[in-house]
């Protein structure tokens, strides 16, 4: 087995150019529970874990190495949020949104804000360089990206418009070390309301119709408000599955939207 | 592949593939079962280690990352004999039951402690989310934890 350890974004593009198929390992909270459970035995991994320029964060982008237990004390509500939900203490402190990211779960805590703010995603290979790819044309379905064979994730691209107000909500069986059932993120920028939900469909999704439903009152009424959380139940494509039911995650979507309109309202 | 670890305050060297997470080579490799496999998924913390000054599951770590890092495991915490403040503090609220989860709630109430020696009751209960105690003896351990920082305040 072949263990590369990066201390540089180059030298980690260099080994993913030599082995495509080499794995990368930031918290391993992802890739270990395949080694773990589905006795998963990786050829080639390279580990990014120590690469500090994964770790820098600016007010226009986020590492993709940077931990959540960093992301709790964010200046962006909703993502110091989201982050103090994700796992345990544990987890936290060596799990990265970079590996969300590329894992590309459902059920991603992050996933949901990535989407309501509009980011976008760094990625680079050692032969084709940097580009940017927009949320949406990144996750292609369940735990799939449009990530090239050579390439790495290195950051998260953010808006220059960031939405000043945004909420998160989650919900789970039980509040710690939990994957959520639905996971939602509501932001309130200046072009409008913005909702995104996780869990509820093969990638994190945005509702556009229920978002037009909202944008088009100055002050959504009540029954407006019932309008819209009945138009995001019947827009997301959830499953049944070991965690829940399609029919619970459809009303709860629902509720879950519906309140966190209200909040950025309030 | 040869991973030189600090286990304990000492260096010892283990061949593994570099894939193995440190919690089996702790076990099947260094004779230190005290970290316990039980979900191997991150999950239940009873495979909790400082790694550097990081608590993490040990299930988790590919030891292959693992070079020259400094780990202390449960074995590492009491001195000699003389059980650490935070094993006594359980051992006297009786925050033991089946003892199965018990060498990772330990090894995470001594980061806590490491780092606030005066935590409240909520500072120890989000300290301790990620240790599941199925025999639910959480508030054995809970009482413990908070009568060792009351002891903390005082002096």
């Amino acid at each position: 087995m072949n263990f590369t350890r990066a201390t540089n974004i180059d030298e980690a593009l260099a080994a993913k150019n030599a082995d495509t198929d080499a794995e990368f390992l930031a918290g391993g909270t992802d890739l270990m529970v395949e080694v773990n459970l589905a006795h998963h035995r990786p050829k080639s991994v390279i580990g990014i874990e120590n690469v500090a320029e994964l770790k820098e964060t600016s007010t226009s982008r986020i590492g993709a190495g940077v931990t959540w237990d960093h992301l709790e004390s964010s200046s962006h509500q909703a993502l110091a949020h989201l982050a103090r939900t994700v796992g345990s203490p544990q987890i936290r402190a060596a799990g990265t949104i970079g590996g969300n990211i590329g894992t590309a779960s459902p059920a991603g805590d992050g996933l949901p804000w990535i989407a309501a703010i509009d980011a976008k995603i760094e990625v680079v290979s050692q032969s084709r360089g940097k580009r940017l790819v927009p949320w949406a044309q990144f996750f292609t379905g369940v735990k799939r990206t449009s990530l090239g064979a050579d390439e790495m994730v290195t950051a998260l691209v953010l808006p220059a418009d960031m939405p000043q107000i945004q909420h998160f909500a989650k919900i789970g069986v039980r509040s710690a070390m939990v994957i959520s059932t639905v996971s939602c993120v509501v932001a309130r920028g200046t072009d409008g309301f913005r909702v995104a939900l996780g869990s509820v469909a093969p990638t994190v999704i945005r509702v556009p119709r229920a978002e037009q439903l909202l944008n088009s009152e100055t002050r959504p009424s009540e029954a407006a408000l019932d309008e819209f959380a009945a138009t995001v139940a019947k827009e997301v494509q959830p499953i049944t599955d070991h965690r829940s039911t399609e029919a619970y995650r459809r009303h709860a979507a629902g509720v879950l939207a519906r309140r966190l309109v209200v909040r950025c309202l309030n | 592949m040869i991973v030189t670890l600090k286990i304990n305050g000492e260096e010892r060297s283990v061949s593994a593939a570099g894939w193995e997470s440190l919690l089996n080579v702790l076990h099947d490799d260094l004779g230190l079962p005290g970290s316990k496999a039980a979900c191997e998924q991150g999950e239940c913390g009873s495979c909790s280690v400082i790694l550097g000054d990081t608590l993490v599951c040990s299930c988790l770590v590919m030891v292959g990352s693992c070079e020259g890092a400094d780990v202390t495991t449960v074995e590492g915490i009491a001195d000699g004999d003389d059980l650490h403040p935070v094993q006594q503090a359980m051992y006297e609220s009786a925050g033991v039951q089946c003892g199965f989860c018990t060498p990772g709630f330990v090894v995470a109430a001594k980061h806590l402690f490491d780092h606030n020696p005066t935590p409240s009751a909520i500072d120890i209960t989000e300290a301790l989310s990620g240790n599941i105690c199925r025999c639910t003896g959480y508030g054995a351990i809970l009482r413990g934890l908070v009568s060792l920082a009351d002891d903390g305040e005082r002096e």
